[in-house]
Order: structure tokens, then C-alpha cells, then sequence
């Protein structure tokens, strides 16, 4: 204020820096000793050990991990085996052995020395092989038709191979076949080959080869579930974290404070909104299972009762309010949209019962199709589930309003040293109701049947809390619903956060048993918690200035978030979700881990089989699907932001 | 008629920003309030329809008490007030029309507006008040897309889509160049004469005050300093309002 006005000048001294260079030396020499001593522990606790690494062992395992991953087991390919023979003697017999000469034009191997004694080392040369060709090199003994692997080779570029290797130890009297065996692919992937093949029962059938192997096949199917998983577990989790994401933003949320009464009221109509809207919701099922046994009835009552709910909503709530409606008014038009509410839960349970019907008599008839079907049927159960939640919800803000009215109402025409005394006890039954029924919630998760603490104690607990708040809130009426509201929301959602979905899926595989259903549960739980915060951040950084001019204009508060906070949150919640979706994708992929379906339940059993080849496939498909994804929703992204 | 009674204003942190404040503004006056930067003029105007809720006082309009109104009568009180801004607040993601539209929130069917339907006539006065300010041809383009001056003239028009009796303008030309403030104050102007509408208008320039106004008030660090015809703010008054070595400009 007065910064404008004060022209006088001062002259500033420049701080005098005193000299601290051995102050900050020994400093940083002890910044130094404790970041070694921080790594030393770090490599402790981590249990680095070079010495591992160095070993023979453990290098030859990971060369053969590497190598199997390099080779993912993409393509089948029918394969040729080629026999090519040499003669040896063990033991060596009285006069020596000479073996034949290959002669050295075509395909051949030579052992040397051509006789040893059972369990010597000979060495296999071999000449003319394809190059770069594999093989396994066995030992035929005379006497039965055993061939016993000696070990395996490969020829180089031009079709040569050595290898020395150890004899088995069956000595006999006729000379024994040293057999070198390569397998080689028919066909090629630009050239593809017709095979004949025999399977058990010995019919014959004509195959490609290379074809797309049975591995490639599965994961092509799990991959799709991966993505599916993922999607419908953003989706969701969007959804649901939308709405929540206004509760913890604090800029909406700082303002809402209400007056004890009032509060108190609303605390009580809480629980008993849910009772009546569970009891609504009865009727309604009675009345529309009256419908629901024939579907031209439920066609009927579908186009008859919107039809009239349209009616007494525009009559009820007329379009431009000019004046306040009398009370007898109000009175009519609530009775009326009560009726018609009800008609409208009756039309939802219609609604689903429709669904159910159209879908099961769908799912026969679409061949190819018939999951779609199933999903409109899904859908009706689904329906007809939380319509019974829903009603409840919207019955008790219902209520909850009414009971605000009431308090204000009570607030602006009783005298205020009246309703000083009355809100103690009003206050109090509030605390005993609230902190009741969450004693009743913790009462059945510890099993306690105790009446006295399950119910009487928290009772009593929450009495004397609101006593207390009633007592204290004298001097300052209004109670900053908002805040708690805010860290409440806040909380449950770090608290989930917390908790990778890889856990929670834990959980989830109880109730809904294995398979994607639990992953995608879990990781749609995981998101709504994430996605709340990250969109809650965005409504804190919005301008206040809109806010402002649509609440000067006389809007409710739905109206102020509506016009004033959606239109500028709208690119930041687009970007947020495509990245949640990012994020989903890849732990849909591990999800399979812990049961949760998708891709990650194949790779884990290769990895235990020790099938690299087909776990390298499910990797490459992984990183196939989050790289094109990562691409898509920066596209996307980029599109719409 | 408005009358503001003993208005005090204290913000959490001990700021005061308004000191027993009393004056009266007759309807179909233009009232200007001046003073500095801070000195009270933004937090004046935000209590009188309570954005930001006094903390002594009464504001008394057309004889009802508005500082105990409560939120369903306080809203009912705002639609009647319109309210134009330095930054303009309009939606920028917004289409002209929706935030010209926003001024009948407070009157149209609740529900309804919550998925942005309107009813007819409501959207055809909206043009109507878009043609007012002479932008009716921008109707379907987004806010953010028109020039600063545009923008203030959707503003202007949001507060009439209100019908509003008293407009509350917060240093409404502070962002715009001299030509585009002349256009904005005239169409206030005209708001003032012609539909008799109250008009409370902080400005920074006296000349604007001098142009334009009925009357002022003037605010130093939350005290009223001056009430009178802006003509009588000689050198001397300027001084008192503005401080010693205040130049005037303008």
C-alpha cells in the first residue's frame, strides 16, 4: 500500500561475506565421508557381489538365457534330420581298428584315434556340412538302437566341425557307430515349404512350414486381453475419480462451511436418506416385476413412464424461475418429482430387465459376435445392481438438502438463544449416529458381538464428541465441512496409492476368483486413487477468476463447477488419463503375476519352465504394445491438447 | 438504493483492507470509487455482493439486508447484480455464447443448465446482448480467440444477459488501451442512462471519473477519503486521496 508512495532512497551496505573456506571445506569433506558410508550400506544391504559375476558358471547360464532370448519362439518351422555315420571300435580290439575311408567328396566324419577304451575322449571331425548348420553328435552301440548324446556342434562357413568329446562307457565287441545328426529348417519365411507330417494317431495332414507358432498364438491372445484389461480398468477408474477428484481439491472445497444446526440436521438425514432410498428402491422392483414377465409389457412401460416423468419434471421445475414459489407450491412439486423419481427407478429396472432379455436372445443368434451379446446382458445385471446404490445415494442428498433447508430455515426464524440450546442435543445425536455406525462397520470387521462396544460405546464416543463441538462451536457457528471433507479424500486416496495394484489384485483374486476380472478390478481401484490426486492438483492450479464471475452471476455451486471449473480442467484430464492409460497397459502386463490375467500370467509360467524362447515372444509383444501405445496417446494427446 | 453502513473488512493475517466505511448510492447513479492500488477499492465492490464476506457492517439494497441474506437469498440477490472485471474472467475454453449465457445461470431450471441446456429465449437474449456490444457475429467462437478489448465487451454483455440493477465494475478498462477503455465506459454509460441500471465502477484514471461518473468516493488504505461530484477533486483532494508525491497523469 504504501510501497507506491515511499520515494525516499536508502542507501543498502553489500552484506560483507566473512571468510568460511575451511568452515566449508571440512564441510564438504564430511558430506564426502558420509555419502560413502551411505553407498557402502546401500551395497550391503543390496547384497552386491561381484564375485558372482565373475563366475563360470553363472556366465554360461546367462550366455544360454541371452541366446534363447534372442530366439524368440516366433515361427514354427518343420525340421529335417540329416544322419551321417562313422564307424569306431571300444575297446579297442587285439589287432587295432581300421575304419572305412569316407572317401573326402561328399558329407563325412573321421574319429581319431579310431579304437579307445570305454569312456575315453575321442575327437569327431566333421567335413561337407552345410554351413553354420547345428547338430547333436550321438553314440550308436551295436546291440540295440540307442543313440546316446555325445554332445553339440556347430559347423562353420564353410561346413567343418571338431569336437572332442567323452565316450559313454558301453563297451562291445563289434565296432559302434559314432552318428552326427543335423537338424535343419524347411522352408523359409519368404519361402514358405508344404510338409507332410504324421501325428500320434497316424493320420497325415500337409502343414506350412514355418508357420506362427502355438507360443505366438497364445500370446496374440493374451495381449489382447492385456490391452482390454487395461482399458476398461482406466476407464472405469476415470469414472469414478472424476467426481471424486472435486473433493480434494482444495481451492472448491476451503469455502464449504455450514452452520452446527445445519450440519447436524444433514448428519442425521445421511443415514436415514440411504434407508428410505433403499426402501424406494423396493417398491420400484415390486412395481416393475409386476412388467418384467413380458417384454411387450416392459416395451410398453419403457416408452410410457419417461413419457410421463417428462411431463411432470417440466411442469415441476419450470425452465426461467422469476419469482420464489409459495410454500404450497413447493409442496405440490416435490410430491410430484418424488412420484416421478420413483418412475424413474422403475424405468432403470426395466431398463436392465430389457437388457438381460435382448442380450440372452442376442448371444445365440451372433455367430462370431455372440460376446456382444453377453455384454448387453452384463450390462442389465450390472444395472439392476447398483440401481438399489444409486437410489439410496441420490435419496439421501435428497434428504441431506431438505435437511439443510430445514436448518437454515430454522436458523433465520427461531430465536437464536433457541437454537444455541437446541443444537447440543441435535449435535450430539449426529456424533452418536455417525461415530455408531462406524463403530457398527469396525464392530463386524473384528467380529465383536458385544452390544455395549459394538454398539453403545462408539455411540456414546460420537455423543460426546458432538457435545462437545456443539458446546465449543459458540463463538464460531459455521463448520468447515469443506476441509474435513477435503482431508478425508485426501487420505484415502494416498493411503490406496500406496498400494501397488500387484497386491491388490491379491484381494481381488479372492473375490472375484483368477483371471483379468481381479487385474482389471484392481488396477481400476488404483487408478481412481491416482487419478484423483493428479486431477485434484489440476482444479487447485485453475484461475479463480471465472469462478468468481459465474458465483457473482448467482449460480449454485454445481453450476460454478459446471461452467467455470470443467471447461478449464477439461485438457489437463484428457492428457492425465491418456497417461494413466500408459501406465495401465504396462501393469496389465504384470499383472498376470499375482493372477490378475493378461500376458504377465503366461510370462511368469515360461520363466518357471525355463522357456526363455517363448517368454522372449511375451516380452517382445509387451514391448511391442507399450511402445505403440506410448506413441498413440501422445498422438492423441498432442491432437487434443 | 444501496447503503453501506460501518463496512469493515479484515482478512485472515490481520490485512485490513476496509475501515468503517458509509456511504449511499442512490439508483440509476454512476458512482466511481478511486483510490490506489490496495487501497480497499477490489474488496469494497467484492462486499457488496459478498464474494468476500464483510467483517462488520451492513449493506443495505432496496431495503434488504444483504450481509444476512442467506446463500439461497444471496444468490437470488446476485443474479440481479451484474459484475464486470479487470481480467474479464471469462471461460477461455469456452464458446462467447456460453459465457454470455453464464449471466442467466442464477435464473434458468438447474438441472437443466447442468447439461448446458438453455432455454430458447434465454439464447436468443444472449445474441440479443452479443448485439448490444456488436459482437453477435462471434458468438460460436471460443473465448480466448477474441482481442482484450472483445473480451471485455463479452463481459460487459454477460452482466446484462443478467438483467441486472446495479453493475459492479472492478477497474474494467485497467487492461485495455485508452481507445477500447472510452469504448467500454461509453457502453456502461449507456447501460447507466438508458436501462437506469446503478453503476459502481473502481477506476484509476480521473479523467475516465470526470467523463463519466455521477459522483465518486475515494479509498485510502481502506478509509473513505473523499465523497463528492468528481469536480470538486482538485490538486488539494488529489494530494489527500493519492498521497503527497502522487503526479497526476492523464
Amino acid at each position: 500500500m504504501a510501497d507506491n508512495t515511499d520515494t525516499s532512497v536508502q542507501t543498502v551496505e553489500p552484506p560483507v561475506t566473512p571468510k568460511r573456506g575451511l568452515k566449508r571445506m571440512v564441510l564438504l569433506i564430511l558430506a564426502i565421508v558420509f555419502g560413502v558410508v551411505v553407498y557402502a550400506y546401500g551395497f550391503d544391504v543390496t547384497n552386491v557381489n561381484l564375485d558372482e559375476i565373475k563366475s563360470e558358471t553363472r556366465q554360461t547360464q546367462l550366455v544360454r538365457v541371452l541366446r534363447a532370448l534372442a530366439r524368440p519362439d516366433i515361427l514354427t518351422y518343420e525340421r529335417i534330420s540329416t544322419p551321417t555315420d562313422a564307424a569306431f571300435a571300444m575297446p579297442c580290439p587285439a589287432g587295432g581298428f581300421t575304419a572305412d575311408d569316407p572317401g573326402t567328396g561328399s558329407r563325412h566324419i573321421t574319429i581319431e584315434p579310431a579304437c579307445v577304451e570305454p569312456g575315453d575322449k575321442i575327437t569327431v571331425r566333421g567335413f561337407n556340412f552345410s554351413p553354420n548348420a547345428r547338430g547333436n553328435l550321438y553314440q550308436v552301440p551295436p546291440a540295440d538302437d540307442l543313440e546316446l548324446r555325445l554332445g553339440e556342434f556347430q559347423t562353420d562357413e564353410v561346413g567343418d566341425f571338431e569336437l572332442i568329446v567323452n565316450t559313454r562307457e558301453r563297451g562291445a565287441d563289434e565296432p559302434q557307430t559314432i552318428r552326427a545328426v543335423t537338424r535343419e529348417n524347411i522352408g523359409s519365411i519368404f519361402n514358405p515349404a508344404d510338409v507332410e507330417v504324421e501325428d500320434n494317431n497316424g493320420v497325415i495332414s500337409t502343414v506350412k512350414s514355418p508357420r506362427i507358432s502355438e507360443t505366438t498364438k497364445n500370446t496374440w491372445d493374451r495381449i489382447v486381453e492385456t490391452v482390454f484389461l487395461a482399458f476398461l480398468a482406466t476407464t472405469l477408474g476415470t469414472m469414478i475419480a472424476v467426481p471424486l477428484s472435486f473433493m480434494a481439491a482444495r481451492n472448491l472445497m476451503r469455502d464449504i462451511s455450514v452452520p452446527m444446526t445445519k450440519l447436524a440436521l444433514q448428519l442425521i438425514a445421511l443415514p436415514a436418506g440411504i434407508g428410505l432410498g433403499i426402501l424406494a428402491a423396493g417398491w420400484a422392483r415390486t412395481i416393475s416385476e409386476q412388467l418384467t414377465g413380458s417384454v411387450f409389457l416392459v416395451i410398453l412401460g419403457l416408452a410410457v413412464i419417461p413419457f410421463l416423468m417428462v411431463v411432470a419434471f417440466r411442469w415441476a421445475l419450470p425452465p426461467v424461475e422469476k419469482e420464489l414459489p409459495t410454500p404450497t407450491e413447493r409442496g405440490v412439486r416435490a410430491v410430484v418429482i418424488s412420484i416421478a423419481s420413483v418412475g424413474g427407478i422403475v424405468v432403470l429396472f426395466l431398463l436392465a430387465s430389457l437388457m438381460v432379455t435382448v442380450g440372452d436372445w442376442l448371444a445365440p443368434r451372433l455367430s462370431g459376435f455372440d460376446f456382444i451379446g453377453s455384454f448387453v446382458a452384463s450390462l442389465g445385471d450390472i444395472l439392476n445392481a447398483i440401481i438399489t446404490v444409486m437410489t439410496a445415494l441420490a435419496t439421501a442428498g435428497l434428504l441431506m438438502n431438505l435437511a439443510g433447508k430445514l436448518g437454515m430455515w430454522m436458523k433465520g426464524h427461531l430465536p437464536a438463544g433457541f437454537i444455541k440450546v437446541f443444537r447440543v442435543p441435535l449435535a450430539a445425536t449426529a456424533g452418536a449416529l455417525l461415530v455408531g455406525l462406524i463403530g457398527m462397520g469396525v464392530a463386524s470387521l473384528y467380529q465383536i458381538s458385544d452390544p455395549v462396544k459394538a454398539y453403545w460405546l462408539p455411540g456414546a464416543t460420537g455423543a460426546v464428541i458432538g457435545l462437545a463441538l456443539a458446546l465449543r462451536a459458540y463463538n464460531k457457528e459455521q463448520v468447515g465441512v469443506g476441509l474435513s471433507v477435503y482431508y478425508i479424500a485426501r487420505t484415502i486416496f494416498n493411503a490406496i496409492r500406496s498400494i501397488e495394484p500387484l497386491v491388490m489384485v491379491l484381494v481381488f483374486v479372492v473375490w472375484v476368483g483368477l483371471g483379468p476380472f481381479a487385474g482389471s478390478l484392481a488396477l481400476a481401484l488404483h487408478t481412481v486413487a491416482a487419478l484423483a490426486k493428479l486431477y485434484s492438483e489440476q482444479v487447485e492450479s485453475i484461475m479463480s477468476g471465472p469462478i468468481e464471475a459465474v458465483k457473482a452471476s448467482g449460480a449454485t455451486r454445481i453450476q460454478t463447477i459446471v461452467y467455470a471449473v470443467i471447461p478449464q480442467i477439461v485438457p489437463p484430464y484428457i492428457s492425465f488419463t491418456l497417461y494413466r492409460w500408459d501406465i495401465n497397459v504396462r501393469m496389465s502386463t504384470i499383472i498376470g503375476f499375482a493372477g490378475g490375467g493378461g500376458i504377465g500370467f503366461l510370462l511368469q509360467q515360461n520363466i518357471r519352465l525355463l522357456n526363455y524362447q517363448a517368454a522372449s515372444v511375451n516380452m517382445l509383444a509387451i514391448a511391442i504394445v507399450v511402445a505403440s501405445m506410448d506413441y498413440l496417446s501422445s498422438r492423441i494427446r498432442e491432437r487434443i491438447v | 438504493m444501496l447503503k453501506v453502513e460501518h463496512l469493515t473488512k479484515i482478512y485472515e493475517g490481520g490485512t485490513q483492507a476496509l475501515e468503517d466505511v458509509s456511504f449511499e448510492v442512490p439508483d440509476g447513479q454512476f458512482l466511481a470509487v478511486i483510490g490506489l492500488s490496495g487501497s480497499g477499492k477490489s474488496t469494497l465492490l467484492r462486499c457488496i455482493n459478498r464474494l468476500i464476506e464483510p467483517t462488520e457492517g451492513r449493506i443495505t439494497w432496496n431495503g434488504v439486508d444483504v450481509t444476512k441474506a442467506s446463500q439461497e437469498e444471496m444468490r437470488r440477490i446476485r443474479r440481479r447484480i451484474g459484475m464486470v472485471f479487470q481480467h474479464f474472467n471469462l471461460v477461455h475454453r469456452s464458446k462467447v455464447l456460453t459465457n454470455v449465457l453464464q449471466g442467466s445461470l442464477g435464473y434458468v431450471n438447474p438441472a437443466l443448465s447442468l447439461i448446458n441446456r438453455f432455454p430458447k429465449d434465454q439464447v436468443r437474449k444472449a445474441y440479443q446482448q452479443l448485439a448490444r456490444v456488436g459482437l453477435d457475429d462471434k458468438a460460436g467462437q471460443r473465448a480466448d480467440e477474441l482481442s482484450g478489448g472483445q473480451q471485455q465487451r463479452v463481459g460487459v454483455a454477460r452482466a446484462l444477459m443478467q438483467d441486472p440493477e446495479m453493475i459492479l465494475a472492478d477497474e474494467p478498462v485497467a487492461s485495455l488501451d485508452p481507445v477500447l477503455a472510452h469504448s467500454i465506459m461509453q457502453y456502461l454509460e449507456t447501460i447507466n442512462n438508458e436501462d437506469e441500471v446503478m453503476v459502481i465502477c473502481s477506476l484509476h484514471f480521473l479523467d475516465l471519473v470526470h467523463r463519466y461518473a455521477d459522483r465518486a468516493i475515494a479509498l485510502n488504505e481502506g478509509k473513505l477519503v473523499f465523497e463528492g461530484s468528481p469536480s470538486e477533486i482538485d490538486d488539494a483532494k488529489f494530494k489527500e486521496i493519492y498521497g503527497q508525491e502522487a503526479e497526476r497523469v492523464g
